[in-house]
């Protein structure tokens, strides 16, 4: 009679905000640095996008990555290769069966700075100039692919999409392909480079960006009175993913399980969160009934929070909901603060703030909450990291996107 | 104004060194783009269109295939200036 694998963490990788690597990035997180800065360019006043700062990558990949490689790889691709590189190191770059390895890297939004380089060039010098690897270079699925070609992982190369949940999709898609038995080990995570006129004026058109020019780091408030909305970031975050079984037989060293998945759909509307909270209760049930945790054993929750009006109260109000009193036992990290939103990438490296939050029990602070929002109902860790408890205990990532999206990731400790 | 072809040998080295990563004084005359500089199709096709772009000709498709090393290739770039 076959069994479910577990599925356990034994690598992260990534390239953020905060810094070039996961170690860089963990100690800026629980120092509660922001990776928030003005932006060098003119766009804001060039364009009249009112939006004149971000949370851009605080290692450019061309020092990091050959030349030759830059200009094969659109920036999103780029990020993601470089997290996969430090995630496989990390997980020990394994011999393993190509056969049995999986890649599922995955970005919200795709090659967007090649699509529209393309097109600048269609349009001022004809459609011979266009470069031939503009294609491989725009496809969303780019990223999952170069991973794939990289490890030789031929288990399967997949992209799943669901806009701001898409990094915490791909963790969990990995973890099914894993208990399917499609998989003995999946490299996955998700990678977003949008810090770009365009999709930034798109994003300040739909009223959900802040507008706090004059204070770039502390623009990110989430559950604050004050917040205005969610300042854009790039990056990427990617972990290695390993049946229990496979990883001890080749004596791995494990952060975390990775232990439930629950992914749901509002089906309400197409940018605003339901106001129920129906769907993010659902994803979180439903994943804490997949890893079979009881609600308290939760001890943390790294929360979507992005730091706009409404969205951060309906989700902290569906956490109490699909925990119940239980909730009082789990303090609350909006990681977002700091980063700022890596939108396809983000899902992915609060995933990895979640599992080292097990790994080192440490939760992350939240930055920027001068005033709390009186509505608030859970225990939120502000300005200084919260020790978490000892023993079994495990924690929960919420990931919710545009078009309706609800992914609850849970993770319990080793 | 036509290039000479020490220019265009110096200019097509440098699209194949970014292309590739290989040192610019590595592409010569007589290297073949796939045997020795292992340059594949769509690069290929991409030095080919910086190729043009750079020197301001035409290099038709059906031409690409008989550049088999850099220096058919600064010939006919060589050939094609007006």
């Amino acid at each position: 009679m076959s069994t479910v694998p577990e599925v356990v963490v034994t690598g992260l990788g990534a390239t953020t905000p905060l810094g070039g690597d996961v170690p860089s990035t963990w100690r800026a997180a629980l120092a509660g640095e922001s990776g928030a800065r003005p932006m060098d360019n003119d766009w804001a006043t060039t364009y009249e996008i009112g939006v004149n700062f971000a949370a851009q990558l605080r290692v450019p990949p061309s020092e990091v990555l050959p030349r030759p490689e830059i200009k094969r790889m659109d920036p999103s691709s780029q990020y993601a290769i470089i997290a996969a590189r430090e995630a496989w190191a990390d997980a020990g770059a394994p011999e393993v069966d190509g056969d049995r390895l999986g890649s599922v890297v995955s970005s919200g939004i795709g090659g967007i700075w090649t699509t529209l380089d393309g097109w600048d060039t269609l349009r001022e010098k004809g459609g011979r100039r266009v470069l031939p690897m503009t294609v491989p270079m725009l496809m969303p699925n780019s990223a999952t692919a170069y991973v794939s070609l990289e490890l030789g992982a031929r288990a399967g190369a997949h992209a799943v999409v669901s806009a701001c949940a898409t990094g915490a999709e791909a963790i969990g898609y990995a973890a099914d392909m894993i208990r399917a038995g499609r998989a003995d080990i999946v490299v996955a995570g998700g990678t977003e480079a949008v810090i770009h006129p365009m999709p930034i004026a798109a994003f300040a058109a739909s009223r959900t960006l802040s507008t706090r020019n004059d204070d770039p780091a502390g623009a990110s408030r989430p559950y604050d009175v004050d917040r205005d909305g969610f300042v854009i970031g790039e990056g990427a975050g990617v972990v290695v993913l390993e049946s229990a079984a496979h990883a001890a037989a080749r004596g791995a060293r494990v952060y975390a399980r990775l232990a439930g998945v629950g992914l749901s759909a509002d089906g309400y509307h197409i940018t605003s969160p339901d106001p129920s909270g129906g769907g993010q209760v659902r994803a979180m049930r439903s994943a804490l009934a997949d890893a079979g945790v009881a609600a308290r054993d939760v001890v943390h929750v790294n929360a979507h929070a992005t730091s706009t009006v409404v969205g951060d109260l309906i989700e902290a109000r569906s956490i109490r909901e699909a925990l119940g009193d239980e909730a009082d036992h789990a303090v609350l990290s909006a990681t977002k603060s700091m980063t700022g939103h890596l939108l396809g990438g983000a899902g992915a490296l609060e995933t990895i703030f979640t599992v080292l939050a097990l790994h080192d029990r440490l939760a992350p602070p939240t930055i920027n909450v001068a005033n709390p929002d009186p509505e608030l109902v859970l225990d939120l860790v502000r300005d200084t990291p919260r020790a978490l408890p000892a023993g079994q205990v495990a924690a929960v990532n919420n990931s919710f996107g545009f078009g309706g999206h609800n992914v609850a990731l849970v993770v319990t400790s080793v | 104004m036509a290039y000479t072809e020490q220019e265009i040998l110096a200019g097509l080295a440098e699209i194949v060194s970014e292309e590739t990563g290989l040192p610019t004084d590595s592409v010569l005359p007589e290297k073949s783009f796939t045997d020795d500089l292992d340059i594949d199709s769509l690069s290929m096709m991409t030095i080919v269109t910086l190729a043009e772009e750079k020197f301001d000709v035409r290099i038709p498709d059906d031409e690409v295939k008989n550049l088999a090393t850099v220096g058919d290739a600064v010939t006919y770039i060589t050939g094609a200036q007006s």
